[in-house]
């Protein structure tokens, strides 16, 4: 890499990435380590973004946007993942979707809610049982790489992906007392 | 915005009639490749016996997201109009959406939803519609201004001719009987949907 060019922040590589994929629509459930990624589609026109009231719900509109012909990704924190199972087995992975999805992950990593480490461990499991692709995102200099050859790989499978933001990536959300 | 009632009812006023006979008179008013998606169970079978549209998908699983899939397809194509066919059980699981495609606007997009108070295909157990819920009150509540209970079957087809006509977003609830779908729809997701994308001119 050249060295003068300035690091960018994760949100600023998966910002332009999903551009230059045409991934135009993005429905999220709120997370505040994601907030950056969504303040940023939410000021770019290029972007058709909004909050759900469900994650499921976010899984729907995103299917139907693609088989419509719009490309979009679902942005939501590890919780929200634990209730997309029956979405991802009746509708992603049978009808061939390419439903991007984009976890920030909790539960690990200095995690002060015991709720959200212990449904943060069944993310895995369920992503195996059902054999989607998923990409656990822990270094800078790999989230263009994997981010940008797995939306070409969702595309030309027909099959989901889920990306997920690791703690030593953003960051993640800081133990406040 | 467009007045909706042609003949205002409240649920208990409203006609209750056959699902697999207003499906086809909805599918009979569609003449400009409408989209529609038709919910889990004998909501989409009766689409399916209603006469095999391209333009016509058909959910197997996935219950209560009939409307956000419409409401995607919506979004990808704002020239087409979108139906999303739903029963009492499956929307009561997703209400959110109404407020979802409330603050949307999504002035494409229409939910029609078959209230027979009964989740019919696992044995007839009562929905909360048979114990007073409004799905039409809770839609209007969510935001869909345009939401109405349809009188009977010439109120329907008002309904439906203006929904294809004037802006969304709508919801139509219309009181049904408890009869059998009159066909099962080919369980083949694959295929489903890419019939779909092709009938959506998505793909050649």
């Amino acid at each position: 890499m050249d060295e003068e060019t300035p690091s960018r922040a994760w949100h600023e590589i998966v910002h332009d990435v999903l551009k230059r994929h045409d991934v135009r629509l993005v429905t999220y459930v709120p997370d505040n380590v994601l907030r950056p990624l969504i303040d940023a589609v939410h000021a770019d026109p290029f972007f058709t973004a909004f909050s759900c009231a469900r994650e499921e719900e976010a899984v729907g509109i995103v299917s139907g946007a693609w088989m419509g012909g719009l490309r979009g990704i679902v942005l939501m924190q590890t919780s929200g993942f634990a209730t997309l199972p029956n979405a991802i087995a009746s509708l992603a992975v049978p009808f061939q979707i390419p439903v991007l999805m984009m976890v920030s992950e909790r539960g690990t990593l200095g995690e002060f809610n015991i709720g959200q480490s212990l449904v943060a461990r069944t993310m895995r499991p369920v992503l195996q049982a059902l054999a989607v692709e998923h990409h656990t995102m822990t270094r800078l200099d790999e989230v263009e790489f994997t981010l940008d050859r797995s939306i070409t790989q969702a595309v030309a499978t027909q099959a989901p992906c889920v990306f997920i933001l690791s703690p030593l990536l953003t960051g993640g959300k800081v133990f406040a007392k | 915005m467009t007045f909706a009632t042609n003949h205002p009812v409240s649920r208990e006023q409203a006609k209750v009639m056959n699902r697999f006979d207003i499906t086809k008179r909805l599918v009979a008013r569609l003449h400009h490749d409408e989209a529609v998606i038709g919910g889990i169970g004998y909501t989409n079978f009766d689409l399916w016996a209603a006469g095999r549209r391209p333009q016509n998908f058909y959910m197997l699983g996935s219950m209560g997201l009939a409307a956000p899939i419409a409401l995607g397809v919506a979004l990808a194509q704002p020239q087409r109009r979108v139906i999303a066919l739903e029963g009492d059980g499956s929307i009561l699981m997703q209400l959110g959406s109404l407020a979802t495609i409330a603050g949307r606007r999504q002035k494409n997009l229409a939910v029609v939803i078959m209230d027979n108070g009964t989740y019919q295909i696992t044995g007839g157990q009562m929905t909360s519609t048979e114990l007073g819920a409004d799905v039409v009150a809770v839609a209007r509540g969510a935001g869909i201004a345009q939401s109405d209970w349809a009188a009977d079957e010439g109120a329907f087809e008002e309904l439906i001719d203006l929904i294809l006509r004037e802006d969304g977003p709508w919801l139509i609830g219309c009181r049904i009987d408890k009869e059998k779908p009159a066909e099962t729809t080919e369980r083949d997701p694959p295929r489903i949907r890419d019939q779909f994308m092709r009938g959506l001119g998505v793909r050649k």
